[in-house]
């Protein structure tokens, strides 16, 4: 049972549900939760906090593609260190191969579970060469430094969303033009939400091919393409 | 100016003011990350006894930020009143602690003025939850939009119904089924998914409709950024709070776009409204520990002591309500349970001290080592303490910024068990119109009325 498929209507308003998909109309015992809905929120926070202590198994994603990982030795210290998240070990960086172009970054981020079951699939809506590297523990930024070792003009990061109690299989992609060490997030473009019953692969892997065009156009990503940018999310801080 | 303390036998030094006040910060995964914690137990309780013998005074000679580098510093130390100082000027940290628990409740409202974040932030690194809930239960703060915030007996809760896509009618559901469980009494305010004028003007004019609709004596306010707010007024748009995120840094509030200019420009073009009818505190900030580091504008002060000088810039305008998002910024600053509810203890005590309308989003990530256990104990405690309002978010679960708060039930609870009472006018519309009395929906609240049919 999730937060789309609540328990029977303990609440005379429950028919305020059909509106929203918040926890409206639970009904109460005393001044608490019904036994029922206060179950269903422990269930979706399990299901969010298994998801974000879950790992990307890069051999069961049907890619042929090479494996590096940041700094961060482990989970921990990838909640507590996001800046070793987005460092590339050394060994890591000068095994990677110099291709330019455009390279796409697969990425557990803060949750491996919707990279790992949409990675390839999202890669064939690209329907484009570009080659792939699979990172694990990383940041956004880690993005950076793959994209320098490998001469890209940019890379595209596919990498885990934080999950919510509603959704724990979100992925976004973020688009950084001429990656190096030192970009920001104001110098990058975001697709979010990216899974079933949010953004299609269709319509993401069109956003993706619409702003690299544009970027290749202007020199660049972030804030002055944005605005050019018809009814795209904004810039959210996975950092 | 060098601090020394011995203690077993080694004796440690610390090289500023600032380095004292982040070796003697109980632990935090922030403070670990920005490389300025403590790095032994001994170190922080060396650094706490040197701390609690430093004189109040000497915290008016040496700023932690530059005077010159940051207006922040500015605002603290032009706006430092010496005759509200005088009655505590010759104690040092440890004796002002002593003099916080003895004192009565008129004498703390008294000194408010003469305090500066940093003696605050000072004495709170000194004391024990206990403490902290004890001295800040004395303070008395009350301020007025449409209704009366902040009164002995109170407890207020924002009403936040949030909705993935702005949906105006998803977001009406969400403030009904607020209003039948007791909530919006402090705000009834959307966080926007879009921070667009468009976007913002119609969730204003959605909640401007069911306001004067159910005639509800509260006020609204649209969390979008201070210059959209701008925006939106000059078109017309009926604007109750403006809202902004603000820090303890010149660098954090740049990194949020805005600086000290632009909120009194913004305080006056909402004042200018003239929408308030028993007051015209007409502010609404929110703040969070780890900011100035997120921004990478700490200049090497822990995290605690920046938050504190967030309710410096607070005060400067007079708030209705400014609440800190305690377990929202990420573990990376707080890592778990223990590490929020310390956190949101001291910045309720802080922001009480300095003369705040203080509230505490108690709240969670799902990459926080906590859960609603975590938050239950710390709500108990800040209810417990005078907290002056919570979050009220259906279930608990934001669907839009997908974090868990404080749900209506919860609010409902922490009243129940103390003793609580809505915002006087507010507790009066509830019982005009009926809500709590039976299980079904008010006639006076049919949904069908704010276009829920």
């Amino acid at each position: 049972m999730s937060a789309e498929t609540p328990p029977a209507p303990p609440a005379p308003w429950a028919g305020l549900r059909r509106f929203t998909p918040a926890r409206v109309g639970l009904g109460r015992a005393g001044t608490g939760l019904p036994t029922a809905a206060h179950l269903d929120f422990q269930e979706a926070h399990a299901a969010a906090r298994d998801a974000v202590w879950s790992e990307l198994r890069p051999e069961a994603l049907g890619l042929d593609a090479p494996v590096v990982r940041s700094e961060a030795p482990d989970r921990r210290a990838y909640l507590l260190r996001p800046d070793l998240g987005r460092r590339l070990r050394a060994e890591d960086a000068a095994r990677l191969p110099r291709t330019g172009g455009v390279v796409v970054v697969v990425a557990d981020g803060l949750c491996a579970a919707g990279v790992q079951a949409q990675a390839a699939a999202l890669l064939r809506a690209f329907a484009a060469p570009w080659p792939v590297v699979v990172a694990l523990q990383a940041r956004v930024a880690l993005g950076d430094a793959i994209g320098e070792a490998m001469g890209a003009e940019a890379v595209v990061v596919m990498i885990g969303e934080r999950p919510g109690l509603s959704a724990q299989d979100s992925v976004g992609l973020y688009l950084t033009w001429a990656p190096r060490p030192g970009r920001t997030d104001a110098e990058r473009n975001c697709i979010s939400n990216i899974r079933p019953g949010g953004l299609s692969h269709a319509e993401a892997a069109a956003k993706l091919h619409w702003l690299l065009r544009a970027a290749r156009a202007l020199g660049g990503t972030g804030v002055a393409l944005k605005d050019e940018a018809p009814a795209l999310p904004s810039l959210e801080g996975e950092g | 100016m060098a601090f020394r303390h011995t203690v077993a036998g080694t004796r440690y030094v610390f090289d500023d003011l600032r380095t004292l006040l982040a070796r003697a910060s109980p632990f935090r995964s922030g403070d670990a990350l920005a490389g300025v914690a403590a790095s032994s137990a001994a170190e922080r309780v060396a650094a706490q006894r040197a701390l609690a013998d430093l004189p109040l005074a000497h915290f008016l000679n040496e700023a932690v930020i530059p005077y010159e580098a940051d207006e922040v510093t500015r605002l603290i130390l032009d706006g430092h009143d010496r005759a509200a100082f005088a009655p505590i000027a010759h104690l040092t940290v440890g004796g002002f602690r002593d003099w916080l628990l003895a004192a009565p409740p008129e004498a703390l409202a008294s000194i408010r003025a003469g305090l500066t974040p940093e003696m605050a932030a000072a004495v709170s690194k000194i004391m024990r939850v206990a403490d902290l809930v004890s001295v800040a239960a004395k303070c008395r703060v009350v301020t007025r939009f449409r209704n009366t915030i902040g009164l002995p007996g109170t407890l207020s809760i924002r009403l936040q119904p949030n909705h993935p896509t702005d949906d105006p009618r998803g977001v009406a559901a969400a403030v009904l089924d607020g209003l039948l469980l007791g909530a919006g009494d402090a705000v009834i305010g959307v966080n926007p998914a879009t921070d667009s004028v468009e976007q913002v003007r119609a969730l204003l004019d959605m909640l401007e409709a069911v306001r004067t609709r159910f005639d509800i004596p509260t006020q609204s306010c649209v969390l979008c950024h201070v210059t959209t707010s701008l925006r939106v007024m000059e078109r017309g748009a009926p604007v109750d709070l403006v809202f902004q995120s603000i820090g303890g840094t010149e660098g954090v509030n740049r990194s949020f776009g805005v600086d000290l200019a632009v909120l009194r420009e913004a305080r006056a073009a909402a004042r200018a409204l003239k929408r308030g009818s028993l007051g015209d505190n007409v502010m609404y900030f929110e703040t969070g520990q780890g900011s100035a580091l997120s921004a990478e504008a700490h200049h090497g002060v822990d995290q605690q002591t920046l938050e504190a000088r967030a309710y410096a810039v607070a005060r400067a305008f007079d708030p209705l309500l400014v609440n800190s998002v305690v377990g929202f910024i990420g573990p990376e600053y707080l890592f778990d349970g223990k590490q929020i509810m310390r956190a949101g203890l001291e910045d309720h005590f802080c922001g009480k001290l300095l003369g705040l309308p203080m509230g505490v989003d108690v709240c969670y990530t799902n990459h926080a080592e906590a859960d609603q256990d975590d938050m239950d104990a710390l709500l108990i405690n800040l209810a417990v303490a005078g907290v002056t309002y919570i979050m009220g978010v259906p279930g608990a679960d934001d669907v839009m910024l997908a974090y868990q708060s404080t749900s209506f039930h919860d609010g409902l609870t922490a009243r129940a068990l103390l003793g609580k009472t809505p915002a006087p006018e507010f507790a009066a519309w509830m019982a005009r119109m009926g809500i709590g009395e039976g299980e079904a929906i008010p006639e006076g609240l049919a949904p069908a009325l704010i276009g829920l049919g």
